[in-house]
């Protein structure tokens, strides 16, 4: 280890470009660095550069302009099958004319570590995803979580210091993917690896990672621990990307210190702290999460703003009720309610009043 | 569980065991498919199974010689050709008889193409024999008729043969049927009307010497026996011996024995350069053996071509699978282009590159390679028969490796890489492998066509480049040796066969794919 500091760079993308057909550009401007030992997930909308980065990193696709470095050396001219880097694949890619055991001696043997050696490294490798009894099955008779897990275990069993893993659990039900993103973080803490984990399921994100970065336009939107990106969106695209939310759209009236009054196209006005919003005039797009709103006058701050509203929609789903509202003239505001004994259900066509807390709603980018 | 007690077989609903039930329920099933299906396989039946048994069954029968010469081939039974003599009058006189229903037939002529295939001469003997086998037996004729007129009337005779007591006679009344019917059938005569052949005086003759008891026959027939003694016998064997001397060579006769049965292996010991002997089989003259040989060009050559065929059809369809839609597209119709031109096209536009005179010998000649007075012999020889031939099967090649390159997804070969493996050993341990069941179809394909392939060969293989098919095509259409040329068939179907299963014992069969 050349870097003494904990938080240096391991992996990092400078001023990355990329475009495959000399017309667009697919990563624009992608700058990232990752320390050692952290599981990191690229999030965001289909087509919008996370494989390229990916491939980029492994070494299959060039940038076009910009540097990448793995562990402070530049690994622009490093071919793929010098860097070391392991790689999960969407399909698993398993050779199917090896067996399990076969697939994954394959990287050992071509590091040329001796049989025993071999062995020894491959029973410990489906050890650790508790595939031992399958080592002399093809891939074609396993099942289709069987093989990620053999895929994650070739993978690892050259011993990479870092990663790759492009949609891993794509092709899997929600059960299997829920113990597999269980087991699969389990194991990059265990072995202190670097993951780059790409998805675009943010459950799996917002469970899975150290931090996540979500990817939009060829751009990191942000790049953030979970729970600040869900809490604390820094643009409305994030906010929208990110678990359930409602926007509302206006004008900044007036801003004072960290907070600031909206007044909507309908007229209302509601307060909100200033996130991406400069200057008094500058169009906005509101956030609320739908669980922040309050509708019980009582926990509501004195002062604060509250907007009326029309019971839409009562929908039961166990654990919450989601009710849907008419609210400054959008029929899609959601609230989310948790089911407990003193909760009041609403009825379609009941008004209401609705609040919330300032520091809950943002002022985004519009 | 709680019906262990249960150990019988599982039973479905209606009390009846669960397998039988399936299975009732499975073959209705199976029975409409077969329905659906009926006609085509009646059809394939009709166009594919049953030609191939006629040629199975052609290259083993044998029929003509005992159809011909029924009287001769039983006569020869007895005949022993160790003894190096010709066989006696009797085995001549039933050959007289033969020849001249078979004259009249119109067939000795076939027989004697057939002989000739085992003994050359005796077609011309057969065919010289033939013009003169109706003046046979004259002698006999003559000598009746002198006897008493009354031989001479048809009608005399009609009524005769049909006594019921005539069977006295069998040997008339055999060449005398014979007579009635050949006349009937090859020029609508009524035997009524005509005169019988000599050969029915000739088998009176020999029926009346043998001493038939002919009491209960018409009085002439008595005094005809009495005469009879007294006749001046005709010699048989003279006459044959005076159209061709061939007639008292022991070998004419051995080939007749020899083929006589209804059945024979011959045509399948003549394909593999061995001749029937009485005793079994021999090696033919050296000079004679070509099939054998030709057997092994055919081979080694065909896997020659199915070897360049991969060596230049392997990377051509990576190149289609891996280029962009674009350049493979275009690629694709340089591929097909061929099937586009006709075959003699191709096969004459290669005599004129490799010729002498060629352009290719032309180029390396103004290089400097090759010396003028040593221009490289590229044609009518084996070498322009695999440069033919590669040519013109690549496609087949090229076409499912092709489509069972498209199957293999990139991310094996990226992946390969990710783990460590440089270009070539994932291309070596990871793509190659992936790829041979294409490898596999395309060389069963190209193996197959080339073996049985025959044009090509023909234009631009010389003598020392043409393959087995050649020799059947020959057969076919030239000598019309056609038990032959089913016999050579056959073993090339057996040959083939041998092969796919030791491609499936080896490779596996299942290891062979044309597409997805
Ligand atoms: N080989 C390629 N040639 C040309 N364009 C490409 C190529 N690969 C990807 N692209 C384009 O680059 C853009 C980004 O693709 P990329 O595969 O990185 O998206 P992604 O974020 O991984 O999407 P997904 O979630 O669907 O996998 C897309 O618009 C895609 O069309
Ligand atoms: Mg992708």
């Amino acid at each position: 280890m050349t870097n003494t500091q904990n938080d240096a760079a391991f992996v990092e993308f400078e001023r990355v470009q990329k475009s495959y057909d000399g017309e667009n550009l697919v990563v624009k401007d992608l700058n990232l660095a990752m320390p050692k030992g952290e599981f990191l997930t690229m999030l965001g909308p289909s087509g919008s550069g996370k494989t390229t980065c990916l491939m980029m990193l492994a070494g299959f696709e060039t940038a076009t302009h910009g540097e990448i470095r793995l562990d402070g050396v530049s690994i622009n001219h490093i071919p793929p099958h010098k860097r070391g880097i392991g790689m999960v694949f969407q399909n698993y890619a398993l050779f199917p004319h090896m067996t399990v055991a076969e697939n994954l001696s394959f990287p050992l043997e071509v590091r040329k570590i001796g049989k025993s050696d071999r062995e020894e490294k491959v029973m410990r490798a489906l050890g650790m995803v508790q595939m031992q009894d399958f080592a002399g099955r093809r891939p074609t008779q396993l099942s289709g979580g069987q093989q990620q897990r053999i895929a994650l275990a070739r993978a690892l069993v050259f011993e990479p210091e870092l990663v790759l893993m492009d949609e891993p659990l794509g092709a899997l039900d929600k059960q299997l993917r829920e113990t597999l993103q269980f087991e699969i973080t389990n194991l990059a803490h265990e072995l202190g690896i670097t993951v780059v984990y790409v998805t675009h399921d943010q459950t799996e994100a917002l469970t899975m990672s150290d931090r996540v970065a979500v990817f939009d336009d060829g751009r990191i939107q942000q790049l953030a621990p979970p729970d600040e990106l869900y809490e604390a969106p820094q643009n409305s695209f994030v906010a929208q990307f990110i678990g359930e939310n409602n926007t509302l759209e206006g004008v900044v009236q007036e801003i004072k210190g960290n907070t600031c009054i909206v007044k909507l196209d309908s007229g209302d006005i509601i307060d909100a702290i200033p996130v991406n919003v400069s200057a008094v005039g500058d169009r906005t797009k509101v956030s609320i999460r739908p669980e922040r709103v309050e509708f019980d006058k009582n926990r509501l701050q004195d002062g604060a703003h509250t907007l009326k509203a029309e019971v839409l929609e009562f929908i039961y789903m166990g654990d919450i009720f989601r009710t849907r509202l008419r609210v400054a003239g959008t029929d899609d505001f959601v609230i989310k309610s948790r089911n407990a004994p003193d909760q009041t259900r609403l009825t379609p066509g009941q008004q209401i009043e609705i609040g919330w807390l300032a520091e809950d709603c943002r002022a985004l980018d519009a | 569980m709680t019906d262990t007690a249960q150990s019988g077989p599982v039973l479905a609903a209606d009390g009846r065991p669960l397998k039988a039930s399936l299975n009732r329920a499975l073959r209705r099933q199976k029975m409409r498919a077969m329905l659906l299906i009926a006609p085509l396989l009646f059809f394939i039946l009709i166009t594919f199974v049953v030609p191939i048994g006629q040629m199975l069954f052609r290259s083993v029968e044998n029929q003509i010689v005992s159809d011909t010469l029924p009287r001769t081939t039983q006569m020869l039974g007895d005949w022993d050709a160790s003894t190096g003599a010709a066989p006696d009058t009797p085995v001549f006189a039933a050959l007289t008889k033969d020849l001249m229903v078979a004259v009249e037939k119109k067939q000795h002529t076939r027989l004697g193409s057939r002989l000739n295939y085992e003994t050359t001469g005796v077609s011309s003997l057969f065919r010289k024999t033939g013009r003169k086998v109706d003046d046979m037996g004259e002698g006999y004729t003559d000598q009746f008729v002198d006897l008493d007129p009354k031989w001479e009337d048809p009608v005399f005779w009609a009524d005769l043969m049909a006594d019921p007591a005539a069977s006295a006679l069998p040997m008339t009344q055999d060449a005398y049927a014979a007579f009635a019917d050949t006349i009937i059938s090859e020029d609508g005569d009524d035997p009524r009307e005509e005169q019988p052949w000599h050969t029915v005086y000739l088998s009176l003759y020999q029926d009346l010497s043998a001493g038939a008891d002919v009491g209960s026959l018409p009085a002439e027939v008595a005094t005809a026996q009495t005469a009879a003694v007294t006749f001046q016998t005709e010699d048989l064997i003279a006459a044959f011996a005076d159209i061709d001397e061939d007639w008292l060579s022991v070998d004419t006769w051995q080939t007749i024995q020899t083929y006589s049965p209804a059945f024979t292996n011959g045509y399948f010991l003549n394909a593999v350069d061995r001749q029937k002997t009485p005793d079994g089989s021999e090696w033919r003259p050296e000079d004679q053996q070509i099939y054998l040989t030709l057997f092994v060009r055919t081979m080694i050559m065909s896997l020659t071509i199915t070897f360049s065929c991969i060596l230049l059809g392997y990377p051509v369809a990576w190149l289609l699978a891996n280029l962009p839609m674009r350049q493979a597209n275009l690629l694709m119709i340089l591929v097909l282009l061929p099937f586009w031109t006709s075959l003699l096209v191709r096969t004459s536009a290669w005599k004129v590159l490799l010729q002498q005179q060629g352009v290719i010998n032309e180029i390396v000649v103004w290089l400097g390679l090759v010396a003028d007075d040593n221009r490289l012999a590229l044609i009518n020889n084996a070498t322009g028969t695999v440069i033919a031939m590669t040519h013109i099967l690549l496609p087949f090649m090229i076409l499912p490796l092709y489509s069972v390159m498209k199957t293999i997804p990139p991310s094996y070969l990226r992946a390969a890489k990710s783990l460590g493996a440089t270009n070539w050993t994932a291309f070596w341990r990871v793509y190659f492998p992936q790829s041979v069941p294409g490898i596999g179809a395309g060389s069963i394909l190209v193996f197959i066509l080339s073996i049985g392939y025959y044009i090509t060969p023909e234009i631009v293989g010389g003598t020392k480049g043409v393959f087995i098919s050649n020799r059947i095509a020959y057969h076919i259409s030239s000598s019309l040796n056609w038990g032959l040329a089913a016999a050579l068939g056959a073993i090339l179907l057996v040959v083939v066969l041998l092969l796919y299963w030791a491609y499936d014992r080896i490779v596996g069969i299942d290891n062979v794919k044309l597409g997805g």
